[in-house]
């Protein structure tokens, strides 16, 4: 007899979590303080570059891209920490209880979710004070922000997936990294896709990261959305099929 | 239900190369305590973790309350309390937070959860710190809280490794206390310790166990009795007297006395009848003493006399 899965138990330890961030706020920098560097430094070092000359029009192409990017980025500390966390006890003691296998992971997952969203209203907000406009409408920003969290909540898993494969800490940024730097400097974050040699612009083209930013491009800015935000959650569908599962062979394995 | 709280037969266990259990035998009678006694890596946290569901057997079946531990794990979890042999407390959260957490993930309401909480910290003298993060409390402090996490749901059957190593005497008597009035409470408590003095203090039947094979089983008497009883152990003031200490020893016990090379002689006694004869002698002989203990015998002397070979960790002291 299998103990069925039940919500109440992933909130508790979601709780869990959100406390654990509490006691070390320094865990927040990656989703306050780190937006905000990559935001002023790509703006205004390769800003001018990029846009001949014109800051507000990259800045406007840009917030989207570091959305994406930065909410990528921000999925490695789950990895992280479940990995240095799973070596406490306390797992045992979870596993010895009549709770489902696999609530200390979703409990993570739902922790992050508000990482994630106090990423997104840094950035934005961040983004409002340097002169970035929506020409869409609040409707269509929630839509965009809504849309990058889902995706983060589902590539957390690509990093609870290594954090429990790999053996320590350090080496899940390390493996984090060698995935998210090509996909995210390999997309159309920074630069329009037209602008690079066409092998890279096939990788480009299918790059998930691509089409989240494409999809938030176009709901902040405006253009056809439907395409984008559909292989989006494609994308999303696909991390998840693959991921949950993987992560969750490895949490059991693992313990 | 059965007569018996847990129930293990032919558990064996292998990690690798290393044969943790090679077929054991585990059995308690539902409101008693079972002791498992061994020395460290005898595989005694291996076969809680089988029975507590957080590992598998290679091999043997076990129920415990009842349920069996492959078939009905969940059956299994609401049945245990689990205390490891490091407490397994999150230092993050506080002492409250740690015990309502566990609370409402055995699906007691908040309130419900939050007063069974206050309710441990106080029986565990606790509610001073009951706000504080568990990563300031002392390590007593630590293994009282996990022991707490481990009765949130009034669990019938519990499983404590090693509760007491690492504490001091006055916090181990507490501890020992803590046992007795689980059990006066109906559950069935299994303990793994590393000392006959704990086995003999609190457990119904003792299993000792080594090299992952159950070496003996018995009642604390009965063990007691293959054991030869007690051990008394004197110093002499002057160490040139030690040769006549030993025929003095030997003439009351019958037994040979062990010299231990330091300058203590002991020797096998039934009891501390004997106690008055001995000083007798040694006023008439004129041996002064510096030390005089009356003692159950160590883990080390159990494992020689029950397998003729000292526990691998004096080995190890020795190649040292």
């Amino acid at each position: 007899m299998k103990k069925r899965f039940r919500l109440k138990h992933a909130l508790v330890l979601c709780k869990r979590n959100l406390i654990k961030v509490t006691r070390t706020p320094e865990q927040l920098i990656d989703v306050t303080l780190q937006p905000i560097i990559f935001l002023v430094l790509f703006l205004y070092v390769f800003g001018g570059a990029i846009s001949h000359g014109s800051q507000h029009d990259y800045l406007q192409f840009l917030l989207p891209g570091l959305i994406g990017q930065t909410i990528a980025m921000s999925s490695i500390s789950i990895g992280q920490n479940m990995n240095a966390d799973i070596g406490n006890g306390i797992f045992d003691r979870f596993r010895a209880l009549p709770i489902a296998r696999w609530v200390p992971l979703v409990g993570a997952v739902l922790a992050d979710f508000f990482r994630y969203l106090l990423l997104c209203v840094i950035l934005v907000g961040f983004g409002y004070a340097l002169g970035f406009r929506i020409t869409t409408n609040p409707l269509m920003l929630l839509a965009a922000l809504g849309l990058a969290i889902c995706f983060a909540l589902a590539f957390a898993w690509v990093s609870l997936w290594v954090g429990m494969t790999v053996r320590t800490a350090g080496a899940v940024q390390g493996v984090m990294f060698l995935l998210i730097f090509p996909l995210s400097f390999g997309s159309n974050a920074f630069v329009q896709t037209s602008t690079m040699p066409g092998w890279l612009q096939a990788f480009v083209k299918v790059n998930p990261l691509s089409h989240l930013v494409s999809a938030v491009r176009a709901l902040l800015l405006g253009g056809p959305v439907a395409g984008q935000i559909g292989w989006t959650f494609v994308w999303i569908a696909g991390l998840l099929v693959v991921f949950f599962p993987l992560a969750l062979r490895g949490y059991i394995r693992r313990t | 239900m059965t007569e018996l709280a847990i129930e293990a037969t032919g558990l064996t266990k292998s990690f690798g190369d290393t044969k943790a259990l090679v077929g054991v035998d585990l059995a308690a009678r539902r409101g008693s305590v079972l002791a498992v006694l061994g020395p460290n890596g005898a595989g005694k946290t291996t076969a809680v973790r089988i029975l507590a569901t957080l590992l598998r057997a290679d091999a043997g079946t076990a129920r415990v309350n009842g349920f069996d531990v492959r078939k009905q794990p969940d059956k299994v979890r609401e049945s245990i309390g689990l205390t490891g042999q490091f407490a397994s407390v999150d230092e993050d959260l506080t002492g409250v937070q740690n015990l309502v957490m566990i609370g409402q993930l055995l699906d007691l309401p908040k309130r419900a959860a939050r007063r069974r909480a206050d309710e441990l910290l106080a029986w565990f003298d606790l509610s001073e710190a009951g706000h504080k993060v568990a990563k300031n409390y002392s390590g007593g402090m630590r293994r009282r809280l996990d022991l707490a996490a481990s009765l949130v749901g009034r669990p019938q059957v519990i499983f404590l490794d090693e509760p007491t190593t690492g504490l001091d005497p006055a916090k181990r008597e507490d501890m020992w206390d803590v046992v007795r009035s689980l059990v006066s409470d109906g559950s069935t408590v299994l303990l793994t310790t590393q000392y006959l003095e704990e086995a003999d203090a609190l457990a119904d039947e003792i299993t000792v166990i080594d090299h992952g094979r159950v070496i003996a089983h018995d009642t604390p008497y009965g063990l007691k009795r293959v054991l030869g009883g007690q051990r008394l152990t004197v110093r002499p003031a002057d160490p040139a007297r030690r040769g006549d200490l030993r025929d003095l020893l030997q003439a009351i016990s019958g037994d040979t006395p062990e010299d231990d090379g330091r300058g203590t002689v002991t020797v096998r006694v039934d009891g501390d009848a004997v106690l008055p004869d001995v000083v007798a002698r040694l006023l008439a002989a004129g041996i002064a003493v510096e030390e005089f203990s009356l003692h159950l015998p160590s883990l080390d002397e159990v494992f020689f006399t029950l397998t003729g070979t000292r526990t691998r960790d004096s080995d190890q002291e020795a190649l040292v």
